[in-house]
């Protein structure tokens, strides 16, 4: 719980082109990136931005094909506050905060088509594979969304493919190479107060700062994603503004931790 | 905007043909009946009411609460029954579309409920429960600063387009632009996006949504007028 005296504060500071942590409006805490944080996994992730920590799991399973995907694998993605994660973080069904976040993550990997679904179909119309995202928040210090999003596709990026063997049983021994994966997308999220934008905002920015937009990019300067959060309006000038400012920074990420 | 067609003959910023009805549900407090071609909701508003479970009381404000929720039969393959997680996020975002427009501040330790249903499915549902919703709220009676109106532009087979059906919407190459505004201020309030596209396009989209939102502004007016004027 952030004080009303200390949201107010932050709002103030903002204005002033100043943060609580010294850090500028657009500028990123320290990201890192660590794959192969879990052996069982097809591939796995732990992001950390500043003490922001998120992991990532992959896993490969077996899967009837969609009916109008039937040449098609599938992916299904989940993300989930651990109760570690922070005081208000209760075990239980997932609530509205943890299914959108799954959701806005999912959205921006599938609509860059950077999985080549295709080659994850052993038989069209019969088996397939499917590839489970799962992702579980540890440590909540904001930016959660940008997190999670770095966390998947560095995941993705580390899956092996397991073999198959006799009749559609995974063998999980025998590794057939990587995921057919190309490009990197990366969600960065921007969020407003007057004609000031931030960046990779902490907890206590983000209960100042309700109203936000995530962009989905890509390395080829298109996007592939935008969802706008919280209840305060945008205008245009604004969205095309926090659009041009996603890209800068994710073009800033993918050159220092996808090369 | 160029004279080239669409499959059911729509210009690229066309809207299909709209039917807008307020007072639709009798027991509501407000209620409307909204259409976009095959795209049918009804939405119903109750409250400012007390508010069950208590333990969701603000006391600084009313709670909006938001349902959206589609029919088993309002799809090809039959729906099943049950709250899934896009109905929940869908739920999530049109609460934050909507709630910008209403002085929750003046009912403090109620409920205003919104309940949003699909009866026909044919693309542009949150779009179409948003301009019901909103349309209900207004018909409860409920201060607003602004009716909140929502169209979905984006792109299918190399054109921009306004208000797209199922069948665009599959295009290989299509971008789908869910957009809610309020068209007195212009502020977006809510904005998501699926499909590759460049961010000049993008600002192209949303300026075509603009120009949709502002038709339907008028023609929720016109219900409001057609059940309260005269």
């Amino acid at each position: 719980m952030t004080l009303k005296l200390t949201k107010n504060y932050i709002l103030e500071n903002i204005l002033k082109d100043k943060r609580m942590d010294s850090r500028k409006l657009d500028e990123f805490r320290e990201i890192t990136i660590e794959t192969g944080i879990s052996s069982k996994a097809e591939g796995s992730a732990k992001v950390t931005i500043g003490k922001t920590t998120v992991i990532a799991g992959i896993k490969m399973g077996l899967a009837d094909p969609y009916p109008d995907t039937p040449e098609e694998g599938v992916m299904t993605t989940s993300a989930e506050y651990l109760p570690m994660g922070a005081p208000e973080f209760e075990s239980g069904p997932p609530r509205e905060d943890e299914i959108v976040l799954g959701r806005v993550v999912d959205r921006a990997i599938r609509e860059s088509k950077c999985i080549d679904f295709k080659k994850l179909c052993i038989r069209p119309k019969e088996k397939v594979w499917m590839v489970f995202v799962d992702i579980f928040v540890t440590d909540h210090d904001g930016n959660l969304v940008d997190a999670c999003g770095l966390a998947a596709i560095a995941a993705l990026k580390d899956a092996k493919m397991p073999a198959i063997k006799g009749e559609d049983e995974i063998d999980r021994d025998h590794l057939e190479g990587r995921l057919p994966l190309k490009g990197t997308p990366i969600s960065i999220t921007v969020r407003q107060h007057g004609n000031k934008y931030i960046l990779d905002a902490t907890a206590s920015e983000e209960e100042a700062l309700d109203s936000r937009l995530t962009v989905g990019t890509n390395e080829d300067g298109t996007i592939s994603s935008l969802q706008k959060g919280g209840i305060e309006g945008l205008t245009k000038e604004q969205t095309v503004e926090m659009i041009k400012l996603a890209q800068i920074a994710s073009k800033n990420i993918r050159a220092k931790h996808f090369k | 905007m160029t004279k080239k067609e669409r499959p059911d003959n729509r210009k690229l910023d066309e809207i299909r043909p709209m039917k807008m009805k307020a007072g639709v549900i009798k027991r509501a407090d407000g209620s409307a009946q909204v259409e976009f071609g095959l795209t049918k909701v009804v939405a119903a508003v109750y409250g400012p009411r007390q508010i069950h479970p208590r333990h969701q009381e603000d006391a600084t404000k009313s709670v909006l609460r938001c349902r959206y929720n589609m029919l088993p039969f309002s799809v090809s393959d039959r729906k099943r029954q049950g709250y899934d997680r896009r109905s929940t996020e869908l739920a999530k975002v049109i609460t934050e579309a909507l709630e910008p427009a209403l002085f929750l501040e003046e009912f403090p330790k109620t409920a205003i409920d919104v309940d949003m249903e699909i009866v026909q499915a044919d693309a542009g549902t949150r779009a179409a429960a948003i301009n019901a919703a909103s349309l209900a709220i207004a018909d409860a009676g409920i201060p607003m600063r602004d009716l909140v109106t929502s169209v979905a532009a984006g792109r299918a087979n190399k054109e921009l387009l306004l208000d797209m059906t199922k069948e665009e919407e599959d295009a290989e190459d299509a971008v789908d632009v869910p957009m809610a505004m309020m068209p007195r201020t212009g502020k977006i309030t809510l904005l998501q996006m699926d499909g590759i596209v460049t961010p000049q396009d993008t600002e192209k989209i949303i300026c075509l949504a603009e120009v949709g939102c502002k038709k339907i502004y008028e023609a929720q007016k016109k219900a409001l007028l057609e059940k309260y004027g005269s």
